[in-house]
């Protein structure tokens, strides 16, 4: 069977990824509760850089008030995504402030005061969007500051933008959220079908694609239903609903796609190398507001969950409320929250408070309780069991890879294909020493990173200072070549002549410029 | 007989080959000039006592220079030249300074008189500037070799650690918990 067939039967069939963890997921405590909207706060913070690649510049001046849906910033140079204001606001402050972040770090912000007017601004929008070519879409999704709302950042037109020599054969939409606890995913689904089967026509028709799915896990019970329901009525009937078995991490793109077709994302390659392209659902809600709605990103749909609030629910919030805010709305913590982690159990990072703003990646603030954070047994030795190979999606070696990277020799972790691994964390929940497997990769990785910094660095500074070598020996020989002119012609002609010649010249010079002689 | 002669006619067909190939895929430059090059921090601080990394890298090849004397590549440099020439590593020459944490030149403009010496001090061209006007360093390719330093007539010149930002923090590595034995190194 070739690429051609395998793709055109996705959802007849199903392959297996190596490893994985049949999880209990925990959704259906936060799948309960209605959807509400978490309303809009006095004060938003805005992180600059929203996006994988670099912080757009900001474009509006302290103390200018901006309308909802307002364009605050300027793309530069390099990959970037525009931020937008959530709510008709005056700009408060432009500065360093904290945000999620595993670091505990300050980020440059833009800081908003809700000064309770209606002031609002939509962008141009395309309602009969199929008449338009991919050019003026791809706009709108740059001018909505469109970006991978998994989790992932990615600026969203660059994932849709044709590459050359490589034609798109697929586009999947992936909803199958697979962390435990977090459910936004699905009840955006539930709440938004219809538009997000036209997001997923508008991004199938910008990267002219005939297949298009929407991958849903087996768990979701009745989503299935409501999206081909929703297919129907909207007679979006190029786009096919596939259900693909629970297993973590099968929300992985990589993982999904092998799932799915059967192939396999080569090793430091992409998945638009086999010429599919993923998005997630919430991404294809966003394109659908942008293009239709001329709405721009300013808000996301937030799982709120674990038990350590009282009342598990998704939130739609505006980017930038304060996660304390959504906490609130969650009925606040009990007396056994004890960690406040963003992001999902398996995945996620804890953070030291709650006073920091969601941005477009934050899916879930999860308030964990001793039972889920305390570990049965100490950190052990590793008895060399091979359960974390066994469960690793990237088929990696992870104990080799953690030798390595304990003894400091990072290139030799580079060499195991560190960099391939998707830190899901199934290794480390698998590991009967209970030894931090990821902490030590993800330490591995920005080693790894900070040492390709370096190197780059220092192959720039080698270049410049040979530059500035070549520049110098060309002055150089340039300066000794007119002074050889000088003597010679010195040597050959009339002296009194020359000698005139020098002293009118120096005379012109003096007239000209009495300061500089 | 014919034995004899297919022996010498495959010796003289071997000598041709491998003459041809000597002379068609000659290396060019040095390799190991190249390779101890590769491993040097190209800060081309001179701290070493040669002109530049490059310099530094034909003395060792020479045999000339001893690999101990790079001290912005610290510790881990000399160590990577140890295994590449299988020397024995030793510690950085204490004659020559210390190993110090990455920073980067920064000119205190409102000092600046324009002097213009420490553009021609620089080795990376990384400060901009004109006679009579104000310099500046561009950060991202200073290297920090201090080599601007003693030309400034007015001293403005700092080096400053840069701060952690979001885009270079790393994780670190997982600390040990207090009670437990970390895993052990099975090697």
């Amino acid at each position: 069977m070739n690429d051609e067939q395998s793709e055109l039967r996705v959802g007849h069939r199903f392959w297996r990824f190596p490893g994985g963890l049949k999880l209990r997921h925990w959704k259906k405590i936060s799948i309960g509760e209605a959807l509400a909207f978490a309303g809009v706060p006095e004060r938003l913070v805005l992180a600059l850089k929203q996006n994988v690649g670099e912080a757009p510049e900001p474009a509006v001046e302290i103390g200018q008030p901006v309308a909802r849906g307002e364009r605050l910033t300027r793309l530069g140079s390099g990959f970037s995504a525009h931020l937008h204001a959530p709510c008709s606001a005056v700009v408060e402050d432009i500065g360093r402030y904290p945000v999620p972040h595993p670091s505990g770090l300050e980020a440059d912000c833009i800081v908003l005061r809700h000064d309770h007017e209606e002031r609002s601004v939509t962008m141009p929008h395309l309602v009969d969007w199929w008449r338009h070519d991919a050019s003026e879409l791809l706009e709108r999704v740059i001018e909505a500051g469109v970006v991978g709302l998994g989790g992932a950042l990615f600026p969203t037109h660059l994932k849709l933008e044709p590459r050359r020599g490589l034609p798109m054969r697929m586009l999947l939409v992936n909803g199958a959220e697979c962390e435990p606890y977090i459910s936004c995913d699905e009840i955006l689904m539930r709440m938004y079908p219809q538009e997000l089967l036209i997001g997923t026509q508008i991004m199938a028709q910008i990267l002219g694609v005939e297949a298009a799915f929407i991958a849903i896990e087996d768990q979701m019970g009745a989503v299935e239903q409501i999206l081909r329901q929703a297919a129907v009525e909207i007679e979006a009937d190029e786009v096919e609903i596939v259900k693909v078995p629970t297993i973590y991490p099968e929300g992985g793109e990589r993982q999904l796609i092998q799932v799915l077709t059967g192939l396999e994302v080569p090793s430091g390659g992409i998945p638009p190398d086999l010429g599919i392209v993923c998005h997630n659902v919430a991404t294809a809600l966003a394109v659908y507001r942008a293009v239709l709605k001329g709405e721009p990103v300013i808000s996301r749909i937030v799982t709120v969950s674990g038990r350590g609030v009282e009342i598990q629910r998704n939130l739609e919030a505006l980017i930038g409320t304060p996660i304390r805010h959504l906490v609130a709305l969650a009925g606040g913590y009990n007396e056994r929250a004890r960690r406040l982690v963003v992001g999902g159990p398996m995945m996620g990072y804890a953070l030291a408070h709650d006073d920091l703003p969601v941005t477009k990646g934050t899916n879930c603030i999860l308030a964990l309780i001793d039972k889920d954070v305390d570990r049965p047994v100490p950190e052990l030795p590793c008895i060399r069991c091979g359960e974390c190979a066994r469960v690793c999606p990237a088929r990696l070696l992870p104990q080799q890879l953690l030798w390595h990277i304990q003894a400091g020799e990072f290139e030799q972790a580079r060499e195991h294909a560190l960099n391939d691994c998707i830190e899901c964390g199934c290794c480390a929940y698998a590991c009967p020493s209970q030894i931090p497997l990821l902490d030590y990769y993800r330490h591995g990785k920005g080693e790894l990173r900070a040492r390709d910094a370096e190197a780059a660095a220092a192959a720039r500074a080698k270049a410049r200072f040979e530059d500035r070598q070549a520049r110098l020996a060309a002055d150089e020989a340039a300066r000794e070549a007119r002074l050889q002119a000088r003597h010679e012609a010195l040597a050959q002609g009339d002296k009194a002549a020359q000698i005139e010649a020098a002293v009118a010249r120096a005379r012109a010079a003096r007239v000209r410029d009495p300061e500089e002689v | 007989m014919t034995g004899l002669l297919l022996l010498v006619s495959l010796a003289a067909l071997c000598g041709l080959g491998l003459g041809f190939a000597a002379r068609r895929y000659r290396a060019e430059g040095d390799p190991v000039v190249d390779r101890i090059d590769a491993l040097l921090p190209q800060t081309q601080c001179a701290q070493c006592g040669y002109p530049g990394c490059r310099p530094y890298a034909e003395a060792i090849a020479r045999g000339a220079a001893d690999i101990n004397r790079c001290p912005p590549g610290g510790d881990a440099v000399i160590k990577s030249l140890a295994e590449l020439l299988g020397s024995e590593a030793r510690p950085l020459d204490p004659g020559l300074g210390e190993h110090k944490p990455k920073a980067v030149a920064l000119i205190r403009e409102a000092e600046c008189i324009g002097c213009a010496l420490c553009l021609k001090a620089c080795p990376v061209d990384a400060i901009v500037g004109a006679a009579h006007k104000m310099h500046t360093v561009i950060a991202a390719e200073c290297t920090g070799c201090e080599l601007c330093l003693p030309p400034c007539p007015v001293d403005c010149i700092d080096l400053v650690t840069l701060p952690s930002t979001l885009t270079t923090w790393r994780w670190p590595p997982p600390a040990p918990r207090p009670g437990e034995l970390g895993p052990a190194r099975p090697r």
